[in-house]
């Protein structure tokens, strides 16, 4: 990809990986890049199984080592952190990247309260002892807009709201003092209500520290509401990349146009919602050439023989697909589509 | 039916604890030997238990020492066995790989063992060679008793090692160590709490098992299963309140023991209760 600028928090070139399986090796992420600046806020969204989660544990090395391979480059703070020891991740970890988990009940241990667990962050990375990083967690739930924050510091998760509970994990990232976040769907399983308030959050605390944030979605209207920049995913590769306000109002590529398509809103009330038709290939068999093209709209022969590269398209977006060009001349849908809006 | 276990076996370990502060036993004093009621006494004032045949011992005398006995070597063992078990199953699970593979083919290894056998032999050469205390039966007991908590605590640490909590303490950089010991071992430990009492229960019947047949801890220390073992020879002389009085508190102390298990696994696992 072009244009990755000095200074930028976190530079991921080429990645790769693959998971060893008992048919062999499966690749699940192929040759991803991106890089994302100081207090910059990079969506990565796609469908389930799109690779967008695997690319962001690979990021922060916590895929199992005997089970992914994991290739390309991942610079933080322009330093190589694939093939560093594990020790040395564990300073990265919470420290400069930390991450937020999609499910906080889970993500949070049952048995520690709420204060400890955010304490545990702070003293790992020597930001004090227990009884200061005690004091500190607090602070970070005041932070985090948690009220009566000392009580809760000593609660268990099972006595907070879901709301609260990711609020919780906020603040937990957030200790770390760490330079990137990387939220993995992190209003998923959050009522929608809240959802907009944990984002607004998020996306304020990030801004005031200054600190990039990676957010991975498949819903668009959190990539509106919140990203400067989007990457969509599709089986493994990005599939387009640009600002995010520019990709959703006017997208370059045939899927992120269905996938924003999709998007059910006021002006298109009445009508059937719009659908791609067919599912996300399994890793084990990509179809050949580009691989969205068996539920491409605008799929032609050229589409299945070679894989389209992801190329520049404008000053700051690129796009990998052969007909780019002529779709946005306008060019018809070469396959008739079976459900959805006609 | 906790409640009532824990009551009764409240009610045991105060009856043994007082009872053998007040009544001594003294391995050296032997009553003046009786003709006449060599055969043994009934319960009567002045000694409820009765008095053994032969040695004319106080029965409530030995079932209170015995006790003392019965129920440390009871609770140490499940100490020792929880104490081993756990690092054992924690250690495996944790690490896994060769490290858990080697544990558990050992874990494999005594479990094939025929405990019995090697507790009898192995009581009998430790005993001899450091003249029989119960210290050594509980080192036995431990040593072939770890192996199902270890199973058990690895099968549990796998599962939550897995959890997305750990997943979240590895990407705060939370230390591998500290992750084991905060984070799994607390999440594992219902299974080891709901153990327990069965280990205590399995040692107490062990001991007077293997005291019964004369393996156990030696004569000059009474345990409830030495107390059984020589009331045997008398019972043809109608003894009954000789081995009737420490197998009772047997059965008691192991009712009791159960009854607080089973309460404990029902209050640990919702689904499992009635």
């Amino acid at each position: 990809m072009k244009r990755a600028p000095q200074g930028a928090v976190i530079e991921v070139r080429d990645l790769n990986v693959s998971f060893a399986s008992a048919a062999g090796t499966v690749k699940v992420v192929e040759g991803v890049s991106f890089h994302i600046n100081k207090g910059e806020c990079l969506a990565i969204v796609g469908e389930s199984g799109s690779g967008k989660s695997v690319s962001a544990l690979a990021t922060i090395g916590l895929l199992v080592k005997e089970q992914a391979t994991v290739t390309g480059s991942v610079k933080f703070r322009g330093d190589e952190l694939l093939g560093k020891p594990e020790s040395y991740m564990r300073k990265v970890r919470g420290g400069g990247i930390s991450m937020i988990f999609q499910e906080p009940l889970s993500a949070l241990n049952p048995v520690l309260t709420i204060g400890e667990q955010i304490a545990e962050g702070i003293v790992a990375h020597g930001r004090g002892d227990w009884k200061a990083a005690h004091l500190k967690a607090v602070e970070y739930l005041e932070s985090v807009e948690i009220a009566q924050a000392a009580r809760r510091a000593k609660q268990y998760p099972h006595e907070l709201s879901g709301g609260m509970r990711q609020r919780a994990m906020i603040a937990m990232a957030l200790a770390g003092d760490p330079e990137l976040i990387i939220a993995d769907e992190p209003t998923t399983a959050l009522d929608v209500t809240i959802q907009a308030q944990v984002l607004e959050l998020l996306r304020r605390a990030t801004r005031e520290r200054g600190t990039a944030l990676l957010l991975i979605t498949h819903d668009l209207g959190v990539v509106a509401e919140t990203a400067d920049r989007v990457a969509v995913m599709y089986a493994g590769q990005i599939i387009e990349e640009g600002p995010a306000a520019a990709v959703i109002r006017a997208p370059a590529s045939p899927y992120a146009l269905d996938l924003v398509a999709s998007i059910p809103s006021y002006e298109r009330r009445g009508k059937g919602l719009s659908t791609i038709e067919g599912m996300v290939p399994s890793p084990a068999n990509f179809p050949s050439g580009c691989r969205f093209h068996p539920r491409c709209r605008f799929a032609v022969a050229a589409c299945s023989a070679a894989v389209p590269p992801l190329e520049p398209r404008g000053a700051s977006r690129s796009v990998r697909c052969f007909r780019v060009d002529e779709i946005a001349k306008g060019a018809r849908p070469t396959a008739k589509r079976k459900g959805g809006s006609k | 039916m906790g409640p009532l276990g824990l009551i009764i076996l409240v009610a045991i370990f105060l009856f043994v604890i007082i009872g053998s502060i007040v009544l001594p036993f003294d391995f050296y004093h032997v009553p003046q030997p009786d003709e006449i009621n060599f055969v043994g006494r009934g319960p009567a004032w002045g000694r409820p238990f009765g008095e053994t045949g032969l040695l004319q011992l106080d029965v409530l005398t030995l079932v209170v020492n015995g006790g003392k006995t019965s129920l440390a070597i009871g609770f140490f063992t499940a100490i020792g066995s929880i104490t081993l078990g756990t690092l054992i199953g924690v250690v495996a699970g944790t690490l896994g790989g060769k490290v858990d593979s080697a544990l558990m083919r050992l874990a494999d290894i005594f479990l094939m063992i025929p405990t019995i056998f090697v507790i009898l032999v192995l009581a009998r050469i430790l005993q001899g060679a450091h003249g029989g205390g119960i210290w050594t039966l509980i080192f036995v007991f431990v040593v072939f008793g770890w192996m199902g908590l270890a199973r058990l605590v690895r099968g549990q640490v796998l599962a939550i090692r897995e959890m997305e909590f750990v997943e979240a303490a590895r990407a705060l950089g939370v230390r591998p160590l500290r992750i084991a010991v905060r984070h799994i071992l607390p999440n594992a430990i219902g299974p080891v709490v709901v153990s327990a009492p069965f280990i205590v229960g399995g040692a107490i019947i062990s001991e007077a098992f293997i005291s019964y047949l004369g393996f156990g801890v030696d004569g000059a220390t009474p345990t409830w299963g030495n107390v059984l073992s020589e009331s045997a020879k008398f019972l043809q002389q109608g003894n009954w309140w000789w081995i009737g009085f420490p197998g009772l508190f047997i059965v008691l102390t192991s009712l009791s023991i159960n009854m607080i298990g089973d309460a404990l696994r029902s209050a640990l696992d919702p689904r499992g209760a009635k």
